[in-house]
């Protein structure tokens, strides 16, 4: 990959239709599941008050039409599914699954931003060359198509997993065992494994390092043919041991089949040989035609968008490096860069009104505005902090209340450490101004037990 | 190869699951036994506390019993006796919001203050009401006991008078419908956790049901809005512009509110510490845990703060009424004091349980 990338190599197309295929399908399962459990209700009905994204306010439920979003994304991820119109489904997935992901950042999960930019990839992507129903429409289909399309996929795994790796390069997670010391022995319910070596101390750092190991090395066995069949089986199993622990709903599910990309076109070609026996039979002829080619100029286009959406992907998450302080405390950089399963936080937010002329104050019941998740998620988070406290700022000033000022007095505890003051609680936060610039009301981190990292 | 593959996968999501959908019987054998504790705060904590309420709440039965038959000084003094001395039992077993406890919703037929005074003399005066109904929560229990007892005119003299003309029937037999409502729910309540018990202690996982964790969820609810926001926050006045000495625990009765407050701060460090209700021995509590994972650091911190929290209240004047209205700092200092251990126990002690409140997706950021 280091010498000069031939962008006009030629592949078995199979990687690919069998990559959108169960994207789809287990899209779809996502939604159905996250509907059955009664989460848009839940999560976007029920909460007074969201909390955006900077520049995305405008991006809120709609009252019940919520359900017709998650209908649209549902519908077209079977449509992903099956290569019916393609290109105008996954175009609708991305769309709608981005709405719902924007309209309350207390949801967000590195696996939902996972989705949010495989989709997005897909959308320049021939999947449904081969093995769609576009392809039996149109009563042709494609062999063999630009092997940089699937080598992108690829890619953008590899630095989901390389970068989740490296992010574990810190003191905590290496020489603490934080934050799996926590969340491991709180496990003791599981059958044969939670009474003993989930209260081990040798397995705690067992997990953290293997886990290090695994989200570093497992891209490059996966990417390396001698060694992918073991990789792959390494994948099924630490995901599979992962959901067993931890309540992290379809990542690994998602993640799994996403690594069957890394196997050869032959190996593809048997699963779709499988799929069709079994599953979509078809008699109509298709007409196969070896090579996908992008139309003149649109390669150009493609290639460029693709590019640039790589480099952001490389760049984006080391912008932590702008801000000073503590990253895990202040988290000024912490979203969308593969930091998962870093920390244990959790924190105390109460909020207090102060009339600034007389001084008369009172305290806020959060439970008044926010639901117990978005309390929780607030309370460690100081862009959630920002936000609300000009939520209700705005609230009490609409209720006649002179002089508003909003001041917090937050406690946060972080890996296990003593919970300790977070926020300058003489800055009245109805005053600062959300911006990407470094919020200097956040006390520093002081704790004697540092974070030593990259 | 694909078979292969195949088949491994299939046999992976085999074991998974069966490992998640497994419901049998638990046998958790790590370091330290929830069982333990949980045997130890319903043995020596909850179950005698019951014991001993339910006495009480006999006695207090008899003695408005006696007091309905014949309203005189010496019969409505002995009538305020045993109410104290059930209300500062109740104090130990509020935080309890467990089984027909909870269903029943125990806690607002016994304990909603603020009365409202106008829906009680309302349900006097048409002699028809249901006290079961959500509306006439806070137009019973103690509160509505302490308003009938020392509410209801300015001296004993004109108490007594209130009950011994003929409109006073329907007082009494207000009375006796808020006792026979306590008595009938604790008799309730109490025979249930009994027989309950023995699944009580031993439900121990770590999920959104089990007794474990609704005890330390509710413990934790408990301290945070009965005792810290409800004794303290709201009468002085923290939660709304100005202070609302009307808003205080017994507030007619007017020099109570500091013995009932100092009673519920006992029963919260009790079951902290796992000390029994009834006796001095000490066992396995909340200390206990956060010790054996490792954090001795919060158990001192919590410890040192309650200390703190226990010379702060007995500053207090014994009338909280008395004490917003003359020094309302001193109050809201001692809240402040207070909320400094809902920052120990709700972060620091949560997190090291690491106790499952929501069921939904997290990625562990």
């Amino acid at each position: 990959m280091v010498h000069k990338f031939n962008f006009k190599a030629q592949t078995n197309t199979a990687p690919l239709a069998v990559f959108r295929f169960f994207f789809g399908l287990i899209m779809f399962i996502s939604i159905v599941r996250f509907w059955s459990y009664g989460w848009i209700e839940k999560l976007y009905l029920v909460p007074k008050f969201h909390f955006s994204y900077d520049g995305f306010s405008w991006v809120k439920p709609i009252g019940n039409y919520t359900y017709l979003i998650f209908a649209i994304c549902a519908i077209s991820s079977i449509m992903v599914a099956i290569g019916y119109k393609y290109r105008i489904a996954i175009l609708t997935f991305f769309l709608s699954f981005l709405y719902i992901e924007l309209m309350d950042k207390t949801t967000y999960l590195n696996h939902y931003y996972f989705i949010s930019i495989v989709s997005f990839l897909l959308i320049f992507l021939p999947a449904n060359a081969f093995f769609s129903v576009d392809a039996h429409q149109r009563k042709l289909q494609y062999l063999q198509v630009p092997k940089w399309t699937i080598d992108s996929i690829k890619l953008l795994l590899t630095i989901v997993y390389l970068y989740a790796g490296l992010a574990k390069l810190n003191s905590d997670w290496l020489f603490r065992a934080m934050p799996l010391k926590i969340w491991l022995p709180s496990k003791y319910d599981l059958p044969f494994i939670g009474g003993n070596i989930m209260q081990q101390e040798w397995f705690f750092y067992a997990m953290s390092w293997g886990g290090l190991l695994y989200d570093l090395l497992i891209p490059f066995l996966l990417l390396y043919k001698r060694t992918r069949i073991f990789a792959f089986l390494l994948v099924i199993f630490f995901h599979v041991f992962t959901s067993v622990l931890f309540p992290i709903g379809m990542f690994p599910l998602i993640m799994i089949f996403s690594a069957i990309i890394f196997f050869d076109g032959a190996f593809h070609q048997k699963i779709i040989v499988f799929l069709s026996t079994y599953f979509v039979k078809s008699k109509s002829a298709i007409k196969e035609v070896k090579n996908y080619n992008f139309k003149k100029g649109r390669q150009k286009v493609v290639l460029s968008i693709v590019t640039l959406f790589f480099l952001i992907q490389l760049l984006f998450p080391w912008r932590y490096l702008l801000y000073p302080g503590e990253l895990f405390w202040t988290e000024e950089g912490y979203r969308f860069s593969w930091r998962v399963m870093l920390m244990e936080k959790a924190g105390f937010a109460n909020f207090k009104i102060v009339d600034g002329i007389t001084k008369k104050f009172f305290y806020v019941d959060n439970k008044d505005f926010l639901t117990s998740f978005q309390e929780k998620q607030m309370s460690f988070q100081p862009d959630f902090i920002l936000e609300y406290a000009h939520y209700l700022g705005d609230h009490f000033k609409s209720q006649g209340h002179k002089n508003v000022q909003v001041f917090v007095e937050s406690y946060v505890a972080l890996n296990g450490r003593l919970s300790t003051v977070f926020i300058n609680p003489k800055i009245d936060l109805y005053q600062q101004k959300e911006s990407f610039e470094h919020k200097d009301w956040i006390v520093p981190f002081s704790s004697e037990i540092k974070i030593k990292g990259i | 190869m694909f078979k292969k593959i195949l088949f491994f996968s299939g046999l992976l999501f085999t074991i998974y699951s069966c490992t998640s959908t497994d419901e049998g019987e638990l046998i958790i054998a790590d370091d330290f036994d929830r069982s333990s504790m949980l045997e130890n705060i319903a043995d020596n904590i909850i179950l005698p506390a019951y014991e001993d309420f339910s006495g009480k709440m006999n006695d207090l039965k008899a003695s408005g019993e006696l007091f309905t038959t014949n309203p005189n000084q010496v019969n409505l003094k002995a009538f305020r006796t045993s109410w104290l001395t059930a209300y500062k039992v109740w104090q130990h077993i509020e935080m309890f919001d467990i089984g027909k406890a909870e269903e029943l919703q125990f806690k607002f037929h016994m304990n909603v203050y603020p009365l409202t005074v106008q829906d009680v003399e309302d349900n006097i005066t048409n002699g028809s009401y249901d006290l079961d109904n959500v509306n006439n929560q806070d137009a019973q229990g103690f509160p509505a006991l302490d308003y009938l007892l020392n509410g209801i005119a300015d001296t004993d003299v004109a108490i007594l008078e209130k009950y011994n003309q003929a409109s006073g029937n329907n007082y009494k037999k207000y009375i006796l419908d808020v006792l026979n409502q306590m008595k009938t729910l604790t008799d309730i309540v109490v025979s249930d956790f009994k027989a309950q018990r023995n699944s009580f202690v031993t439900s121990i996982q770590n999920n959104a049901t089990s007794a474990v964790n609704k005890l330390i969820n509710d413990y934790i609810f408990y301290y945070e809005k009965g005792l810290r926001a409800n004794k303290f926050g709201i009468p002085a006045g923290v939660f709304s512009s100005t202070p609302l000495p009307e808003k205080v625990e017994g507030f007619y009765i007017d020099i109570c509110s500091k013995e009932l407050a100092m009673e519920a701060l006992t029963a919260v460090k009790n079951v902290f510490e796992g000390a029994s209700y009834d006796s001095s021995e000490v066992g396995i509590g909340f200390n206990d845990y956060l010790i054996k994972l490792d954090r001795p650091d919060i158990v001192n911190n919590i410890t040192s703060q309650f200390a703190q929290a226990t010379t702060t209240i007995d500053n207090l004047n014994k009338s909280f009424n008395r004490q917003i209205t003359t020094d309302n700092i001193s109050m809201t200092k001692t809240y402040d004091v207070l909320q400094k251990t809902v920052i120990l126990l709700k972060v620091d002690m949560l997190q090291a349980f690491n106790i499952n409140v929501d069921y939904v997706d997290a990625d562990g950021d």
